[in-house]
């Protein structure tokens, strides 16, 4: 089976003017589907950098990227969003719902842009929104919406075109810590997809089955855990 | 995603801005509006011109005693007479291009029914006068050649005189009017002709036969015609060729040698009206082309406002683009949105220039002229602005960085 991610000697050079500033330096990556891995490292360390590439938001210097198996670095613009709308799902730190815009709408967004007929798009966004415990707030707009319940719209138009791979950077990074653990359940408690999240908290690193550190635009170390979940005496307490 | 979906998208997105929505589309409204409204205006300007002169007869030529300089165009009183009845007869004979001439005498009086009195003119004419000027009787008989060979006190009575001394809608035939004491017996009443292009009511007027005019009215100076001369051209084309048979016909009979100016002057109505004409049509152009600045304008705005929104709603196109929205899809959403606010803009546009051009058209008096070709040319054109002015904005659009798109703030 391929892997859904597969990064050889990533690099991204952003030059402004006459400085160049590296903030990826050779990534070699790979994830394997249904994997969920979580990546840490310290501000400026290059993570939203590697989301955005992973993510087909943005292409890498050099080096060779393979997205389910195929080759998307050489992509062009349309046919990166094309890829994006098929085989990932975002969830950003700042919800990035559109405003004046109901949930149900903001959830159908990803299946008209991929021609989803009426219908069947509200069918499926409704499905998507129950999925996420919203099944109650179709209507609602996003200032009607408290953090955590705009988060679960997030993730529900993340998952409505069923993704291989769901995209995280620092979704709880705008939430208490109860909210959290809930956002944290909800995408733990996922099947048949691939989460890639970035993080500072270890708490929340703690849910990952896999931790990946940078520094400097490189990887730092990749470790395999036991995730938080799995561990019934964490969760009692 | 078919145009059906991009045109509900831009619609939604439309919607969810009423009031931004609205002052874009505001300039094209003012813009349409303003060019229907004003060639409606510039229309209407012709057509009164074009009317008043269909009532006069374009074909007809006006011969008055006195030269041109020495005031004679006025309309003969206090002139010289210089036309003799025997100058109307070799019009009438010798102008092979003339099909018919009459003469009018004139004066100003008071004439009295039983209950009424009103001033008016006295004209006296012969009965053909009546065909030149296209004008049949409403009421009655035609002035006929016995009347006038008899010098009968008959009197044809225009339609506003009738009104003044009889009162509206009645019927006046077989009446009696006085005029400086002689007693008339009304024989007509003539059609409703309207007013002069320079607003004088052609029907405050009455008519007797110039025989009975000479010998009860004004006795007049023998051979000398004290009036003016009706002449009829056979064809509309020829009326300035028939003005030169006829001027030179008078200056044979006048014995005017090379160089001494005419002892008569001739209006011909087909150079006013078409002088007036371009009046109209200059005036008419100068509307339509303020009212399409002001259209080119309302475009600006569109262009102004859309590229604010873009700018605005940068984060909300990192969205789009986010989960999947081509660049192509992006700008198709932008392109149409400027073409919905340019058109829906236009038909409003449309309905409030109709409704302006309907209020002046009362205001004035005029037929209610709306031209459809401009309609639709006006409703293209604020089309084709929301394309024009459009474009840049959803290019712009289009090419955004999804990242910075969704970083902004
Ligand atoms: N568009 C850009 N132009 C120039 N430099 C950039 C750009 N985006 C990122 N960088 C630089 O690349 C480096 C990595 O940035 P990145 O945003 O990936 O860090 P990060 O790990 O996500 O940090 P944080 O934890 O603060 O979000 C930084 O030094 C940053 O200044
Ligand atoms: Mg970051």
């Amino acid at each position: 089976m391929t892997a859904v991610v597969a990064l050889e000697g990533i690099t991204r050079v952003f030059s402004l003017g006459d400085v160049e500033v590296h903030a990826l330096r050779g990534v070699s990556l790979t994830v394997e589907r249904g994997e969920f891995v979580a990546i840490m490292g310290s501000s400026g360390s290059g993570k939203s950098t590697l989301m955005n590439v992973v993510g087909c938001l943005d292409r890498p210097t050099a080096g060779r990227y393979l997205l389910d198996g195929q080759d998307v670095s050489k992509q062009s613009r349309a046919q990166l969003a094309r890829t994006r709308n098929k085989t990932i799902g975002f969830v950003f730190q700042s919800f990035n719902l559109l405003a004046r815009t109901s949930a149900l709408e903001n959830v159908e967004l990803p299946l008209l842009y991929s021609g989803v007929g009426t219908k069947e798009r509200k069918a499926r966004a409704t499905a998507a929104l129950q999925r996420v415990g919203l099944g109650e707030r179709l209507d609602h707009l996003p200032n009607q919406l408290s953090g955590g319940q705009q988060q679960r719209v997030a993730i529900a138009r993340a998952l409505v075109t069923k993704p291989s791979l769901l995209l995280a950077d620092e979704p709880t990074g705008a939430l208490d810590t109860k909210t959290s653990e809930e956002v944290m359940t909800l995408l733990t408690g996922l099947e048949d997809i691939t989460v890639v999240l970035v993080t500072h908290e270890h708490d929340v690193a703690a849910w990952a089955q896999r931790v990946v550190t940078l520094r400097d635009g490189k990887i730092l170390s990749d470790k395999r855990q036991t995730p938080l979940r799995l561990d019934p005496n964490r969760q009692e307490a | 995603m078919g145009p059906l979906q991009t045109s509900r998208l831009a619609l939604r997105a439309l919607l969810r801005n009423k009031l931004r929505s609205f002052l874009t589309a505001l300039g094209i409204i003012i813009g349409v509006a303003a060019v229907i409204a004003m060639v409606a205006i510039g229309e209407g300007a012709r057509s009164q011109v074009e009317e008043t002169f269909a009532a006069m007869g374009t074909n007809l030529l006006i011969v008055m005693p006195g030269s041109n300089s020495s005031g004679g165009a006025r309309g003969g009183f206090g002139t010289q007479p210089t036309l003799t009845w025997d100058d109307l007869k070799a019009i009438q004979t010798e102008a092979s291009l003339v099909s018919g001439a009459a003469p009018t005498l004139r004066m100003n009086g008071q004439v009295q029914s039983d209950e009424q009195n009103w001033g008016t003119s006295i004209q006296g004419t012969t009965p053909n006068y009546f065909e030149i000027r296209r004008w049949p009787t409403a009421l009655g008989a035609p002035m006929s050649d016995s009347d006038l060979d008899s010098g009968a006190k008959v009197m044809w009575l225009g339609a506003t005189v009738a009104e003044k001394l009889f009162g509206p809608g009645s019927d006046p035939l077989g009446q009696a009017v006085r005029v400086k004491g002689v007693p008339f017996v009304v024989a007509g009443v003539l059609t409703k002709k309207g007013q002069s292009p320079m607003g004088q009511d052609y029907d405050d007027t009455v008519f007797i036969p110039t025989s009975t005019f000479k010998a009860r009215l004004s006795p007049g100076l023998g051979t000398f015609l004290s009036g003016v001369i009706f002449v009829q051209v056979r064809t509309g084309e020829d009326t300035a060729r028939a003005q030169r048979q006829v001027t030179s016909l008078l200056r044979d009979r006048h014995r005017l040698g090379q160089g001494a100016e005419d002892d008569f002057s001739i209006r011909n109505l087909a150079e006013v009206a078409s002088a007036q004409q371009q009046g109209a049509d200059t005036l008419s152009a100068l509307l339509a082309s303020i009212a399409a600045v002001s259209l080119l304008v309302g475009g600006i705005g569109i262009m102004n406002i859309m590229l604010v929104s873009v700018t605005e709603r940068t984060r909300e196109i990192g969205i789009r683009m986010a989960v999947g929205a081509t660049p192509g899809q992006i700008l198709a959403q932008f392109l149409v949105e400027a073409l919905v606010l340019a058109i829906v803009g236009g038909l409003v546009g449309v309905g409030l220039g109709l409704f302006a051009a309907q209020q002046l058209s009362v205001q004035f008096g005029w037929p209610l002229l709306v031209r459809a070709d401009i309609v639709a040319l006006a409703t293209g054109f604020s089309g084709l602005v929301g394309v024009g002015f459009g474009l840049y904005p959803a290019l712009k659009a289009s090419r955004m960085d999804p990242i910075t798109a969704l970083r902004f703030e």
